[in-house]
């Protein structure tokens, strides 16, 4: 199959970028970044700069992989990563558009590549629970229900790949954010913090320069795995608890 | 010279405990004042970091990629072992380390594997005090499931995302530490040399990758936990960065490698569809425990698939070839992961093979969805339920159990393996060779210390299942702290080291001209053409099973490939800012000697043990013929320019366990 | 009291103001509906100017006016507020638009909020500017001001175009408060939909009757 390529090239940050136009030769049973593989030995061939995208694992769960193919972070297909989105899914002739995310809090460093530390430093600020090795005590002491287990897990699937900022017209990390408070909220081990944890976390996002949500739900639309914005509606919970009833 | 492994003296179960109560501590006043490097965020990594950190170091953590939660360790599927013995079978400690010692062929050192089974347990505790969450059952407690080697169930899992959600603990562990201060965190940084200081471990020379500006850091002591070197085969389900450079680079200043032919060869992946493939993608050992594996019976069934004239639903059951089931009656499915791939193999060699390519075979969900729906129709109170209901209820518990996998699979491949048996095919997955260590974890450069699947320590000639996981966090959370203290001990009078000593200049100097001579090639083929042509070198020859032949042939080809990537090699833009073809000429550089050096290490070795199977050592059955009189050892090597690189034995003595023949029938 | 100030500057806090005020306007609409039906009574506007006296003499009624006052500004205010603030969180727009992600009426909440604000100035300046600031007219006369305001062609077009906007932003907003209050449930959250949509639907359609009603029939 025969694709045309409309992929946003910037040199760096400070740079402009601009779109760039590629044909590639591709087949269907291709993954879409081993497409811009094609494409990349391409350019090197003819000794031009390749396009730089960030990937790693190319299973759908490291999170490093993420760019807008059409409009759509991670592209067309619900619950899957740019990495396992398979060109079986486009049609010959077709033109494709990839662009970088957008969000203020997600500068451009390089073409397609996006610096996502934000969201470490929202972790750290507060997702974990406190606990220092050697002081488990036996797994099995405290019974957790199925369901909530498998609903803190729901929420611990998260990759942070941060496409739900880039899908979020108001470039909010709700999604995010509130998938790891409901992670560890959600369970006895982590829910002795959960008043400290959600503060934290909540002034640390506002601090990164994301926005806040207004219940579009793009970010669910658009997340790899399918997280829900019952969690975000928890993390409101947790967080007028923790202002208005505990003591800090 | 013979290598001293330092393993206490006294009685197996006592060694670590006893060893663990007398060794030399560090005073917490004094660890204020110590610096660790450790490079690697993955599960080893980061529990290593985020443990020394707690315990009072200063660390410097280092990572290439945008952030430390990115590991490979992410990816791992199926679970985690531990002899916790929830699950009431006769599992033990004693029963852990055992099968391990026996899975990994008896090329693997007692005590370290003893440790290894004693503090599993701890791992589970520690896991879900962070908040992972494993399987749980209805009553709350936690859920295990087997893995293959085993006769017991001892993995415990969280859906096919154990690995994740460990590494997510481990880097929450770590967040918390750099949230202190404890740990400063380098990011986009990847490790391009070792820097020693009067032959100690000092520090390291790390390339910026958005700037590509060299920067030194020193420390007291170095920790690698940089992975395995599976990505030499170019194909592997390793991630597409996994890479040998950090180990690689401490070999050439003289840290020993230890057994590198020893690679363990997955039987359960999505199969190659095609030459531009990038990776190959595992599906979970734990299919295993559900999906039969057969081939057609009769050459010309297989031929009609793979020219798509029949259907897997087309060979009636007498007519399929369940040769797990039938070779191996005591472990049927579930034999260790070396037999089954070399199973595989010999099967797609016989010309049974299902796919175009005829190197896939089958593994077939029919009848657990049919066992499973039969069982749950019952609970769901149908008496006599008809075909349709069965498979309904059945897809539901096979869902349940594999849902995320399944999806996977069918993401890949777009086939729905509820429908039509998965296509599988044996791949590059695990290395258990790595940097010499010692009971400490301390390889023969003091001051370095190696963690995890970078080191050679635990799992022998063969890993086990979900023990990957249990090792690398073993190591991290519960050896390393502890031993590492063995080294510092003596060091609470060295201050603090400077960068700009001589050593970290000349390092650096020589790192520079390293990429500068990359760069500077000029020539014409991409790195990726060299690394695929390794590749396929390494799978042909230092595959799943090897000959003399083949290997000196490796030998001799890969040196030809060597030479011409330095004559040949094109990279573009430039050594300053982000370049990934920069990035990867480096690595593949390295993966090209060490791929010698598997070879060599394998051309050695003249003996068939588990991943390691030589054509000329087998049994009449086909089954791997060990020595142990001649090579019940551990193969240290020396890299030497010139090819003739040195071997330094590590004799394996077992005192506990007796030596026998690995048999799974 | 430094945890207030925290608390109303933070993403969350100011989410939580724009869904009590907006359930608060909410309920505060149904009381005007509740007043305007009585236009649609063929009694010469006789119950509602009883309605209408009734409410501007009741001394709780008067308080609560104050505080309805008080919503509208801090609802708009904050509004505008948030709403830059995501734009500039949003670090430009893609190049290709896609609809498949967010509904119409998300999407666009802002911008039908700022119809609505100018809907409302103009209905203020119609009637409530001279009921009550300036005593242009008096109470029983507002009923003879209503019925001339939507014999005006101009006027009812802007009134039923703030109806549709109205709509545009109940349709979100009711669902969408519950949502922020952390009423996300899986027996509740569908059962708050519905009544939102139900709401977002009656109460416009009702503003919405009532001046066509006079248009035609008075």
């Amino acid at each position: 199959m025969k694709l045309n390529l409309k992929i946003w090239r910037q040199k760096n940050k400070h740079s402009k970028g601009k779109f760039e136009i590629y044909q590639v030769d591709a087949n269907e049973h291709m993954s879409f970044l081993e497409m811009l593989d094609v494409l990349n030995e391409q350019l090197v061939a003819e000794k031009k700069e390749p396009v730089a995208f960030e990937h790693d694992c190319r299973e759908g769960i490291c999170g490093t992989c993420g760019m807008v193919i059409n409009g759509r972070p991670h592209g067309l297909l619900q619950g899957t990563t740019t990495c396992q989105l398979h060109m079986r899914f486009f049609k010959d002739g077709d033109t494709i558009v990839i662009e970088p995310y957008k969000a203020k809090a997600f500068p451009v460093v390089k073409d397609l590549v996006v610096d996502r530390s934000s969201l470490d430093k929202i972790i750290q600020a507060g997702g974990f629970v406190s606990i220092n090795t050697g002081q488990a005590q036996d797994a099995n002491n405290i019974p957790i229900e199925k369901e909530i287990s498998s609903k803190a897990f729901d929420a611990a699937a998260c990759i942070g790949c941060g496409a739900c900022v880039a899908a979020c017209p108001n470039g909010a990390a709700m999604l995010f954010t509130s998938a790891k408070i409901s992670h560890l909220g959600l369970l006895p081990q982590g829910a002795v913090e959960t008043d400290r944890r959600v503060m934290r976390m909540v002034i640390q996002m506002d601090k990164e320069g994301f926005g806040s949500c207004s219940n579009i739900g793009a970010c669910e639309v658009e997340c790899p795995k399918e997280i829900k914005l019952t969690n975000i509606a928890r993390m409101n919970r947790y967080y007028y608890k923790s202002a208005f009833a505990s003591d800090n | 010279m013979e290598l001293k492994g330092n393993v206490p003296q006294g009685d197996l179960k006592e060694k670590w405990i006893e060893y663990r109560s007398k060794m030399n501590l560090v005073a917490p006043n004094n660890k204020r004042n110590i610096e660790i490097i450790v490079v690697g965020t993955g599960l080893a990594g980061a529990s290593a970091a985020s443990t020394l950190a707690e315990l009072g170091y200063q660390v410097k953590a280092f990572t290439y990629h945008d952030s430390p939660r990115r590991a490979h360790s992410i990816a791992a599927q199926g679970g985690i072992n531990a002899a916790k013995n929830y699950a009431n079978d006769g599992d033990s400690i004693w029963r852990l380390f055992y099968d391990t010692i026996k899975g990994g062929d008896y090329r693997s050192r007692e005590a370290n594997v003893y440790r290894l089974a004693e503090v599993s347990n701890n791992i589970i505790d520690q896991a879900t005090a962070q908040g992972v969450p494993f399987a749980r059952d209805y009553g709350g407690l936690l859920d295990n499931r087997s893995f293959g080697g085993v006769q017991v169930s001892r993995t415990f899992y969280a859906r096919g995302q154990t690995g994740q959600q460990l590494l997510l603990g481990a880097y929450s562990s770590l967040s918390r530490q750099v949230a202190k201060g404890q740990v400063q965190m380098f990011t986009r940084q990847e490790m391009l040399d070792l820097v020693l200081v009067d032959g100690k471990a000092r520090g390291i020379i790390t390339r910026d990758l958005l700037t590509g500006e060299l920067k030194r850091h020193a420390a007291h002591a170095v920790v690698l936990a940089t992975g395995g070197y599976g990505n030499t085969y170019f194909l592997s389900t390793n991630a597409m960065f996994s890479n040998a450079t950090a180990a690689w680079r401490a070999a050439k200043r003289g840290a020993f490698f230890a057994n590198p032919c020893y690679v363990q060869i997955h039987p359960t992946c999505i199969p190659q569809s095609g030459d531009y493939q990038s990776k190959l993608t595992l599906m979970s050992e734990s299919l295993r425990n559900d999906g039969r594996v057969w081939v057609p019976r009769h050459k010309e069934d297989a031929q009609a698939i793979r020219e798509g004239n029949k259907t897997p639903q087309d060979i009636a059951e007498a007519d399929r070839y369940y040769y797990l089931e039938e070779r191996y009656p005591a472990f049927g499915n579930l034999v260790p992961r070396d037999v089954a791939s070399r199973a595989a193999k010999v099967a797609c060699d016989q010309g049974l093979g299902v796919n175009q390519t005829g190197k896939a075979v089958y593994l077939d969900f029919e009848s657990a969805i049919y066992r499973y729906g039969k069982s749950k129709a019952h609970m769901e109170g149908y008496e006599n339920p008809d075909k349709a209901t069965i498979i309904k209820f059945g897809e539901e518990v096979v869902s349940e159990k594999y849902g995320n996998l399944f999806e996977m699979y069918e993401k890949i491949t777009g086939d729905n393996p509820y429908k039509t048996p998965m296509k599988i095919y044996p791949a590059v997955h695990y290395t258990m060779g790595g940097l010499w260590v010692d009971y400490n974890l301390q390889s023969n450069i003091p001051g370095l210390f190696v963690a995890g699947e970078a080191n050679f320590s635990d799992h022998g000639a063969n890993r086990l299942g979900a023990s990957a996981l249990m090792q690398g966090l073993a190591d991290g959370y519960f050896v390393l702290p502890y031993t590492i203290g063995t080294f510092l001990a003596g060091e609470i009078r060295t201050p603090k080291f400077e960068t700009s000593l001589p050593e970290f200049a000349r390092t650096e100097r020589e790192t520079k001209e390293r990429i500068e001579k990359l760069m500077n090639i000029g020539g014409n083929q991409t790195v990726d053409s060299f690394h695929k042509r390794l590749g396929k070198v390494m799978w042909e020859n230092v595959g799943v099973a090897r000959n003399a032949g083949g290997l000196e042939k490796a030998i001799k080809e890969i040196k030809e490939i060597r030479k011409d990537f330095y004559e040949d090699l094109y990279i573009p833009g430039s050594a300053d800012g982000i370049n990934p073809e920069l990035e990867k000429a480096t690595k593949v550089a390295d993966f090209l000697e060490l791929g010698e050096l598997m070879a060599y290490d394998a051309l050695n070795r003249n003996e068939s043990c588990g991943g390691h199977f030589r054509e000329e050592y087998q049994t009449e059955e086909g089954e791997a013929l060990r020595d142990d009189k001649n090579f019940a050892y551990v193969a240290a090597w020396e890299w030497d320019d010139g090819g003739n690189h040195i071997m330094h034995k590590e004799p394996l003595k077992f005192e506990f366990v007796e030596l026998k023949t690995r048999s799974y029938k | 009291m430094k945890w207030i100030i925290t608390f109303f500057k933070s993403s969350l806090g100011r989410k939580l103001i724009m869904a009590l005020t907006g359930l608060f306007l909410i309920v505060f609409l149904m009381i005007h509906l509740t007043g305007n039906s009585l236009l649609l009574l063929n009694d010469e506007g006789e119950a509602f100017t009883g309605f209408v006296e009734f409410m501007e003499e009741n001394p709780l009624i008067k308080i609560t006016a104050y505080l309805l006052y008080l919503g509208f500004i801090i609802h708009i205010l904050q509004g505008i507020v948030i709403y830059f603030t995501n734009r500039n969180a949003k670090g430009g727009t893609y190049a290709v638009k896609t609809t498949a992600n967010a509904s119409f009426f998300s999407k666009y909440m802002f911008w039908f909020g700022v119809m609505i604000f100018i809907f409302l100035t103009l209905h203020l300046i119609n009637f409530w500017l001279g009921l009550k600031v300036t005593g242009e007219f008096g109470n029983e006369e507002l009923y003879g001001k209503v019925v001339t305001a939507f014999h005006n062609p101009v006027y009812l077009v802007v009134y039923e175009l703030g109806m549709i906007a109205l709509f545009m932003h109940l349709r979100h907003g009711f669902h969408s408060a519950f949502q922020t209050l952390g009423w996300n449930h899986k027996k509740w959250t569908p059962l708050i939909k519905c009544l939102g949509n139900l709401y977002s639907i009656i109460v416009p359609l009702g503003f919405f009757i009532i001046p066509l009603y006079i248009y035609f029939f008075k």
